[in-house]
């Protein structure tokens, strides 16, 4: 990151409340870089987040307005935002159990509507700050605290229930796609379109722990390895990244 | 100085028109330019006006996916600068209740209206009550204030309304506006005047954006989103300047006083209520929102037999004017407060008052009759 770029964080808010190793890190370092990089007008942005880790990727670490609501609610809160003023660049970052679990119903309804703003799911498939409970991105067979037996349940894959909904600019990276991640977030910012962007950033405390990943290399190279850039074909045993 | 006199859309004139109607009316007056909703009996009327003349007046109108993302949307739009609204009923009320919360902890202004019909749960849909007195109170959790009012009938739930809008900008805080089905679906006149006086929020820097700081009891000033104050706006405990103190003990006490000290050093100016017949009675009825109609006949009627009955009515039902109550119950040896629930207030009054305190109750989704109350005193 070049130092120009350290006016859109808040200095004061550091050591970050993240885990060594989070993945969220990696996150809010590629939003960081594509705002630098746009020299993007930090007044003209607001943030919405949840309730969990990943409601602390934008709020507080962002010198811009940040709205920090309640848990699954993010996507409400943004709606009243940017409709009431439609001038202001509204995104939406916060996690998997956040947006996708207890806040389902606003990602979909946001999607049917095609409301301009930009949502990003920092999806580490684990509610992470509550001590590692199973999310609606766990994998089935995943080892998590309330399915330590392994996961019976099927996972939404957040690129297929967000198409269905109706979104047309829907993408997928992981963390080791930083770069391709920051170009991704730049287009977004820049357009007038809804936006979704499903970032598997890894847990490697709660999720990576109970699943072989607790170190966060080896993490990262499990999405470098199994990720697989999308074109035709969406293969199911892959991790699918790109654009959809 | 933050009144200003706002020029009325509807033109000057006596209007008869349902209480919901009265109500997205009075909004409109007050300079409502944000409603969001969902369609819930017996409040979709209001929905229905503002949808109507939001689209002549070029204000913002949002049908949100559920009563929750209803008020959470009308706590963010109020960040952009917004007099925002929401209504509903009893279950949507129930489910906007955490994020009421917020707006409470982030110090935004919204006015919540909930006109009341049976519960609990779904109940009755077109059955009137007055069972959510005490869930305005303390429906959303942790130690708060709230202000609450209730007007008895169409005129005043019109201009209660912009008073809702003005407390909730002047002290920063959501406002509830409790009706009900009977009032809600009640037609009578509204004299509608040429202009009202509004309160819009003190916005800029002066203070830091959230209280805590001293003096407690002052109501921060209030930007919007995009001024350039790179807003934290946290429903987590913050100091003055929106930082998260999720473990400072101190912080969270100062917080905590200055959102109940803003309220409860105000009483003055927040409480509004009536009294009729109090210089000379031995019984008081004490009532609030449509049983308070009841109550006021059957005062009329005892008195045309000679009795010396007096009536307090609330108009603003939270805070309560508790000073107003134990001075009042000192001059009588009897209170009967008569209420569409079965004695949410009067338990209230029971604290204040050392005479007899009876009831005239009912939960079955009727309204209280005056001889039902007459038979009480």
């Amino acid at each position: 990151m070049k130092t120009e770029y350290l006016k859109y964080i808040r200095k004061e808010v550091f050591p970050t409340a993240f885990c060594p190793g989070c993945g969220h890190g990696i996150l809010l370092n590629a939003f960081v870089n594509a705002l630098g990089e746009l020299n993007y007008d930090q007044d003209n942005l607001v943030v919405v987040s949840g309730i969990g880790c990943g409601g602390w990727i934008g709020s507080p670490h962002l010198n811009v307005d940040t709205l920090h609501t309640t848990h699954g609610r993010a996507i409400a809160y943004a709606t009243g935002v940017k409709k009431a003023n439609p001038d202001l660049e509204v995104v939406v970052m916060s996690g998997d159990g956040d947006l996708a679990t207890i806040g389902g119903n606003h990602l979909i309804h946001a999607a049917r509507r095609r409301l301009p703003i930009t949502v990003i799911c920092g999806n580490n498939n684990i509610y992470g700050m509550t001590g590692g409970q199973a999310s609606a991105t766990t994998p089935k067979g995943a080892k998590t605290m309330t399915t330590p037996l392994g996961n019976e349940d099927r996972p939404f894959d957040l690129v297929k229930l967000v198409k269905g909904a109706g979104a047309d600019n829907v993408y997928r990276y992981t963390a080791y796609h930083a770069k391709q991640l920051k170009e991704t977030i730049k287009e977004a910012i820049n357009s007038n379109e809804f936006y979704f962007l499903d970032v598997l950033t890894g847990c490697p405390v709660q999720y990576g722990k109970r699943n072989n990943l607790r170190d966060p290399m080896k993490m990262l190279d499990h999405f470098k390895e199994k990720s697989e850039f999308y074109k035709d074909e969406y293969k199911n045993d892959k991790i699918m990244i790109g654009k959809f | 100085m933050a009144t200003e006199i706002n020029k009325v859309p509807l033109k000057e004139g006596k209007y008869f028109m349902q209480g919901d109607e009265a109500c997205a009316r009075g909004a409109i007056a007050a300079g409502c330019t944000f409603f969001a909703g969902y369609p819930i009996t017996p409040a979709s009327e209001i929905m229905e006006t503002i949808v109507e003349r939001f689209n002549d007046l070029d204000r913002t109108f949002v049908q949100m996916e559920d009563e929750i993302g209803a008020m959470g949307a009308v706590i963010g739009a109020s960040w952009t600068g917004a007099k925002s609204m929401t209504a509903t009923s009893g279950p949507g009320m129930s489910l906007k209740m955490e994020n009421l919360g917020l707006g409470i902890m982030t110090e935004t202004p919204a006015v919540v209206v909930d006109v009341q019909r049976t519960g609990p749960s779904t109940g009755q849909a077109t059955r009137t009550a007055q069972g959510d007195l005490m869930q305005a109170r303390w429906g959303t959790h942790g130690e708060h204030e709230m202000i609450a009012i209730s007007p008895w009938g169409v005129e005043e739930i019109y201009y209660e309304t912009i008073r809702a809008f003005n407390l909730a900008e002047k002290y920063r805080t959501p406002v509830i506006v409790l009706l009900e089905e009977a009032t809600g679906h009640l037609r009578e006149v509204v004299n509608v005047k040429k202009e009202v006086e509004v309160y819009n929020r003190k916005k800029g820097n002066d203070t830091p954006p959230f209280g805590g700081f001293e003096p407690l009891e002052r109501v921060p000033s209030m930007p919007s989103f995009g001024d350039g104050e790179r807003l934290l706006v946290t429903g987590s405990t913050h100091d003055p300047n929106g930082y998260r103190k999720t473990q400072d003990r101190e912080v969270q006490e100062k917080l905590v006083d200055h959102l109940r000290l803003k309220i409860s050093e105000n009483l003055d100016d927040i409480l509004e209520y009536e009294e009729y017949y109090t210089d000379d009675m031995d019984k008081l009825i004490i009532s609030f929102g449509f049983a308070a109609r009841a109550g006021l006949q059957a005062v009329k009627r005892a008195r045309n037999n000679g009795e010396k009955v007096g009536m307090l009515r609330l108009k603003t039902v939270w805070p309560m004017p508790v000073n107003k109550i134990k001075e009042l119950g000192e001059k009588v040896k009897k209170v009967v407060v008569p209420e569409m629930n079965l004695g949410q207030l009067r338990r209230e009054v029971e604290r204040f008052v050392k005479c007899q305190v009876v009831g005239v109750n009912r939960a079955d989704g009727e309204v209280i009759e005056p001889e039902e109350i007459i038979n009480k005193i």
